[in-house]
């Protein structure tokens, strides 16, 4: 193809295997196009900017020790209480002498641990009830459908509360309130993209061959939706985790002395005029963190948009 | 092998009610071509998927090869009749490689032997192994259109039903489908059933002609019958004029909303 | 008006930057348009879409347009940046496309959309855009301006839809028109009428008029000279009544693929694609006015 005149420069080796235009086997050709996704996101500076965030949260919550001491965020020394930022504790120390920087490293795996266990709840439930919602309309639609207004009518914060008075404080409750308040709108996404899809020509296909309504949902239906959902996930991640750490502040995510970032705000607040760092740096985190997975949701959005227009 | 007899299709109720097909009725023999002509909104198509069985609240009888069919086909009623789409790009998943596309037919009945099913099936359609692993958006139209063909004959069915399957595709590529279209209904003796807006593509590969207008069958004539202007109803006349091209001497219709 | 030719192009090239290489989508390609129906034909990706859109400014960055010369009159559009451009669509220079549906705003009556064409060119006042707008659809031959005035795009059907569009598009009395496949998402009896309507306004107003379409009998049958492209290249230009007198191997290839009513082949002959066809051509095959 490339001696024609049209096209010129096409490139060789690995990438050359991986954009070839005539793959040999299943694997090339996925791989190849998941490489050319990965070409779409890796231009957008902004989006790389957010991985680049993200991965830095996943390494530092998996090699927390490496980068901090453990014991260091725990132990109470306090007659380094309130200490500003310097050398030794580069973040300074907090209202019971321990070391803010060790906190908010090992504060990474609290949120890492939130963030994923949202996910793994919010989209499989999401995907459940809007999938064969949208995908069998009628009473099913409908049924399905209120159950998820029910649900939406929640207030996160007033569900948490109501948890933590029914079940105890602590981070498993606070991650069951949020996922409980956060899967409609996942459920509403999935139900719209299955109805644009549902009267498509390769769905008609499908039902002529005989494909059952399971296999049709799973195989033809749920892979064109599942992008958007993704996408909405990374974007909500920002206030899942604003979320989490609100909880915090208020006493019902994280118990003491967890380092979770947003009971360390909270407990910072009384100092914060003479001692800014208390509160701040944990903030600072929870908002670079926020930032990085809005960064990379919008890229994957654009990527995505662009493979589909 | 069809046998079609008073077949009605409604959609909507009261004041939104569309007859998309009313009491349309013929035969087609085992072997041949039957084309349906009309223009949007003639109840061409609707025909079509009320014979493929895609339309659950069809009223009429459909017949093929000697028994009724009812609206909710069992699965075994499915390999003895397949449909190409129009359009190739929508009727292949975007998500799937040709390989996927043809092997779910095959894996969906239980045929086994899916390897030299699938070869044999690009081979028939004239594409090569360098297309197995593509996606669609990695083919041409016309390729995307064999593939499609490709995906209904893995069955090996009887009765391929064809919803304009040219229209989409450029002249060039129109001549080679065609062409692949009368060799396989020539290599396996199917009966053809075709729909179209385009008087001579139907009359390139269909042996009858039925003029649909509005839901109705209005006439049932030949290809050679067309040609030569022998057509009765007004309407197929209009029809055919229209497909010479463009005409200058033709005045302006005012036309109200 | 001058009796020169409206638009003059000379070795046009229209380039994107991909992944697996540079695409040069339009190459050497000129030609000049007089007050005439020109028609370019071309099957998908012969680059005849592209060479419509370069001449309206509208190829979307990372694609480069590049040209020897490109003049509209007197003006200059090789040096236009988007504001230049702005300026002259619909002023001088308006494209008519395939869907009404999708160029039509679909929140606006159709009527108010004519009329906001007529104001943004003309800054006139509200009524005197409204009479103005009733008169093109008027002109176009619709029966009852005032009350098609008031629908929206989603209540006509798709021929009153491009006469409406072709309304729009000429209010602001543009030299050139270029249409791109007008009529290929319309009925064929429907086809017929929106033709005769755009050669009336074009003939009227003594404008050049550009149709590009797939379907070579048609355009033979509408316009006075026919460009035929293949691979981004012009590979032959004829007065439409002399299609069959073609020269290059590709036309004639696609005049034989096409089924025809009366003549039934067992077989259509297909086209074989010569890759001498994909060389450069010496520039100026087609820039005879």
């Amino acid at each position: 193809m490339s001696a024609t005149g049209l096209h010129m420069g096409a490139p060789t080796g690995w990438r050359g295997w991986l954009l070839d235009p005539a793959p040999a086997s299943r694997r090339q050709a996925r791989f190849g196009r998941w490489y050319r996704g990965w070409l779409g996101l890796y231009r957008n500076g902004l989006a790389m900017t957010g991985l680049v965030i993200v991965l830095a949260l996943v390494l530092v919550a998996i090699f927390a020790p490496l980068f901090a001491n453990h014991a260091a965020a725990f132990t109470q020394t306090l007659t380094d209480r309130l200490q500003p930022v310097s050398w030794a504790h580069l973040f300074g120390t907090d209202e019971l002498g321990r070391d803010i920087y060790a906190r908010v490293i090992f504060g990474s795996r609290i949120t890492l641990t939130i963030v994923a266990l949202v996910s793994v709840i919010v989209v499989p439930v999401g995907l459940a009830i809007g999938l064969p919602a949208g995908y069998f309309g009628g009473w099913i639609d409908a049924v399905l459908m209120r159950v998820t207004d029910i649900f939406l009518a929640f207030p996160r914060l007033v569900l948490a509360l109501a948890f933590a008075a029914a079940l105890g404080p602590g981070i498993e409750n606070a991650v069951i309130a949020i996922s409980l308040t956060a899967w409609p709108p996942y459920a509403r996404l999935a139900r719209a993209e299955t109805l644009t899809r549902r009267n498509a020509e390769f769905i008609e296909a499908a039902e002529l061959q005989g494909a059952s309504h399971v296999r049709i949902l799973f195989t033809q239906i749920m892979p064109l939706s599942l992008p958007s959902v993704i996408i909405r996930l990374t974007l909500d991640m920002a206030g899942i985790i604003l979320t989490a750490a609100g909880l915090g502040f208020l006493g019902l995510g994280a118990q003491p002395p967890a380092p979770e970032w947003g009971a360390m705000v909270s407990s910072g607040r009384q100092y914060l005029l003479d001692q800014w760092w208390v509160a701040t740096i944990p903030g600072m985190a929870i908002f670079i963190v926020s930032l990085g997975f809005n960064l990379l949701g919008d890229g994957l959005r654009d990527v995505s948009d662009s493979r589909a227009g | 092998m069809i046998e079609l007899e008073g077949v009605s299709v409604t959609y909507g109720a009261g004041p939104t009610t569309v007859r998309a097909a009313r009491e349309v009725s013929f035969r087609i023999p085992a072997g041949d071509a039957l084309g349906l002509v009309g223009e949007s909104g003639s109840g061409k198509s609707t025909v079509l998927r009320a014979v493929a069985g895609l339309i659950p609240h069809a009223k009429g009888s459909v017949v093929i090869n000697g028994r009724e069919l009812s609206n909710r086909r069992p699965r075994e009623s499915r390999k003895i009749i397949q449909m190409v789409f129009q359009d190739p790009y929508g009727s292949l998943h975007p998500n799937q490689t040709v390989d996927q596309t043809l092997s779910a037919p095959v894996a969906i009945h239980r045929l086994g032997n899916t390897e030299n099913r699938i070869m044999a099936a690009l081979t028939e359609v004239g594409l090569g192994r360098e297309h197995r692993y593509r996606y669609p958006h990695q083919l041409s139209g016309g390729q995307r259109q064999r593939v499609a063909i490709a995906r209904a004959l893995i069955l090996e069915p009887k009765v391929l039903l064809l919803d304009e399957p040219t229209s989409a595709l450029d002249v060039s590529v129109q001549a080679e489908i065609l062409n692949l279209l009368t060799r396989l209904r020539r290599d396996h003796g199917l009966t053809m059933l075709m729909v179209s807006h385009d008087l001579a593509v139907i009359a390139h590969i269909c042996d009858r002609i039925g003029v649909m207008h509005s839901g109705r069958l209005l006439e049932m004539t030949t290809a050679a019958a067309l040609s030569e202007g022998r057509v009765t109803d007004p309407y197929s006349q209009q029809l055919l004029r229209a497909n010479q091209g463009f005409d200058a001497s033709g005045g302006i219709i005012d036309v109200a909303a | 008006m001058s009796d020169g030719p409206v638009l003059t192009i000379r070795n046009l090239r229209v380039v994107y930057p991909g992944d697996d290489g540079d695409f040069r989508a339009v190459r050497n390609v000129s030609f000049s348009l007089g007050r005439e129906r020109l028609g370019i034909v071309g099957e998908s990706g012969s680059g005849k879409s592209t060479t419509g859109r370069a001449i309206m400014g509208l190829i979307p960055y990372p694609g480069r347009v590049e040209a020897d010369e490109m003049r509209l009159g007197e003006t200059d559009l090789t040096r236009l940046n988007e504001r230049g451009f702005r300026r002259l669509r619909g002023k001088r220079i308006a494209m008519v496309l395939q869907d009404p549906k999708y160029s039509l705003d679909p929140v606006m009556t159709v009527g108010k959309q004519i009329a906001e064409t007529h104001r943004y060119h003309f800054g006139s006042s509200k009524q005197a855009a409204r009479a103005a707008a009733l008169e093109m659809l008027e002109a176009v031959h619709i029966r009852d301006p005032e009350r098609v005035y008031h629908q929206y795009a989603h209540q006509v059907s798709g021929g009153m839809g491009q006469r409406i569009m072709i309304a729009m598009m000429l209010i602001a009395g543009p030299d050139i028109l270029i249409a791109d496949e007008p009529t290929s998402a319309l009925d064929v009896s429907v086809q017929q009428q929106v033709l005769a309507v755009m050669d009336e306004m074009v003939k009227r107003r003594g404008m050049g008029l550009i149709l590009i379409s797939h379907n070579l009998h048609l355009v033979a049958s509408f316009c006075d000279r026919v460009l035929v492209m293949y691979a981004g290249q012009i590979v032959e230009v004829c007065d439409a009544g002399r299609l069959n007198e073609a020269r290059h191997p590709y036309t004639k290839g696609l005049l034989d693929a096409l089924p025809e009513l009366g003549h039934r082949r067992g077989e259509l002959p297909q086209l074989r694609r010569d890759p001498e066809w994909l060389i450069d051509l010496p520039a100026a095959v087609g820039a005879a006015a």
